[in-house]
């Protein structure tokens, strides 16, 4: 692995930078502290200047119209684009385009004209459902939403919870448990018409953010076609599995995006702070919390550049990726919370976008994984086996 | 926390808005028939929290309505919830959001 930038990462990196600097956070200044979205007017500027940067629709693949950037490229974005105070779940106000759903890239021609060309051109919006009331860690186990084939249709009954996105969306994509006894072997992966009869969003589910929520959804005797299985029948854990170990490279970048800012603010703040005659900067306390933050910044950040790397090279990734969300995640809470600190009474109010950093960044300790699930999947790979 | 808002009707008067605590939260005001009218939100941009929204709401729909009001930091979400479940209830939005409506309102039901 080159651990210098080329020319063109660090061309497009000060590119992103100056985006976010000059265009996204003098716009916050106005918003609501927890606002997750921009005037519309604003909204389609700043699309169109992406557009015209080349950057939109980062993550589609280049045979599907993206514009080809690499994974360490898009990573080292990634930590640009979340250097504002909604940048945790709201990078740029989304203003670069989504990709939708991963797995949409895989699914046959039919599903790919119905549901991933409409998505990709902003005409439909998909939501990611795995997690159940029984648990979100252990999703091979936990699933009992069920599906049973009924002639040409297979009937789902369940819930899902901290389903993000389900109550805008058009579709979904839904895991249940085709067969009672097979385990990991007995999920099924389903395109789920959210105008279906029996599908429905019961809830919101208020958590530390108060934007971007996440929803409980129920499904009773909701008929979805077998046309939209996605893959093979049985075989929809893979699918799940693939999804969230691409998806920790992303959610690690985020977070240090936000500790990189959360640090930038403490060593202004500790600079120009005067307590007892002299500047915070002084305090061998501070500057202690200052290099411990700028140490959990660079762990984190060279394990995820490392993960993306193995990604893009097509090298085994999975324990890379886990040691990146599970460092990035702790790392930057810490980071945030030094920052914090550092700040003292201010840190806390809604004036500054460290209180809203606090909320969110806790939830990354837990989504995607938790933890202890990353060291799970790194103990199986060290160890070799699958074990509890 | 119920779903549904079911606290009792305070009339919007002066007097009652200011025994209001200046926190954040969501809000309703229905008009003398009991008709929801308005749902809205106290964000961290109002001065004094509940207290300064209802203000306002007096000030634009005058006398004659009630109110009751949720403390609520997660006011954002909950908003939309409130919102989403007056769709859900009544099919559109009360008549004093049309102009607020959020751009990608969800669904619920």
């Amino acid at each position: 692995m080159d651990l210098e930038l080329s020319e063109e990462q660090r061309l497009i990196t000060e590119t992103v930078r100056k985006f976010v600097r000059e265009e996204i956070v003098p716009l916050e200044a106005d918003l609501d502290p927890d606002a997750s979205e921009l005037e519309a007017p604003d909204d389609e500027r700043l699309v169109a200047m992406v557009k015209q940067m080349g950057f939109y629709g980062l993550d589609i693949p280049e045979e599907f119209g993206g514009p080809g950037i690499d994974l360490v490229t898009r990573t080292l974005m990634a930590i640009e684009m979340s250097q504002h105070r909604a940048g945790l779940y709201a990078p740029c106000y989304d203003v670069f385009g989504g990709a939708g759903l991963a797995q949409l890239f895989e699914a046959n021609d039919d599903q790919k004209e119905r549901y991933l060309f409409p998505t990709l051109r902003g005409e439909k919006h998909g939501f990611f459902g795995l997690t159940e009331p029984s648990g979100g860690s252990d999703p091979a186990r936990a699933i009992e939403t069920t599906a049973v084939l009924d002639g040409d249709e297979w009937v789902l009954n369940g819930a899902k919870i901290f389903i993000s996105g389900a109550d805008v969306a058009d579709y979904g994509i839904v895991f249940a448990r085709t067969d009672a006894n097979a385990g990991r072997q007995g999920i099924t992966c389903f395109i789920v018409d959210a105008d279906m009869p029996g599908f429905h969003v019961r809830r919101i589910v208020h958590t530390l953010r108060s934007t971007r929520y996440a929803t409980e959804l129920q499904f009773d005797n909701l008929r979805v076609p077998r046309t939209n299985v996605l893959g093979e029948p049985n075989k929809g854990f893979a699918i799940a599995n693939d999804r969230l170990s691409r998806q920790r490279i992303p959610y690690a970048a985020g977070c240090i995006g936000v500790a990189v800012a959360a640090q930038a603010m403490a060593i202004s703040y500790a600079n120009q702070r005067k307590t007892f005659g002299d500047f915070l900067a002084t305090r061998q306390g501070v500057q202690w919390m200052i290099v411990d933050n700028e140490i959990d910044i660079r762990t984190a950040r060279w394990l995820t550049l490392e993960a993306a790397d193995r990604a893009e090279k097509k090298q085994p990734y999975r324990t890379e990726a886990a040691a990146a969300k599970l460092v990035a995640t702790e790392a930057s809470g810490r980071v945030v919370d030094r920052a914090m600190q550092i700040h003292g009474g201010y840190g806390m109010t809604k004036d500054l976008p460290l209180e809203r950093w606090y909320r969110e960044i806790r939830i990354r300790r837990i989504g995607e994984g938790p933890s202890e699930v990353q060291r799970l999947i790194m103990a199986r790979d060290l160890l070799g086996g699958s074990f509890h | 926390m119920k779903l549904r808002l079911d606290k009792p009707w305070k009339d919007l008067n002066s007097a009652n808005i200011s025994a209001v605590q200046a926190q954040l939260g969501v809000y309703q005001v229905a008009d003398a028939s009991g008709t929801v009218v308005r749902i809205g939100m106290a964000g961290a941009k109002e001065l004094f929290g509940l207290r300064s929204a209802l203000t306002r709401e007096l000030q634009v729909l005058g006398p004659g309505h009630r109110f009751r009001v949720e403390v609520n930091s997660q006011y954002q979400s909950r908003w939309r919830e409130l919102l989403m479940l007056h769709v859900a209830d009544c099919g559109e939005v009360p008549r004093g959001n049309l102009d607020d409506r959020p751009a990608h309102l969800g669904k619920i039901g």
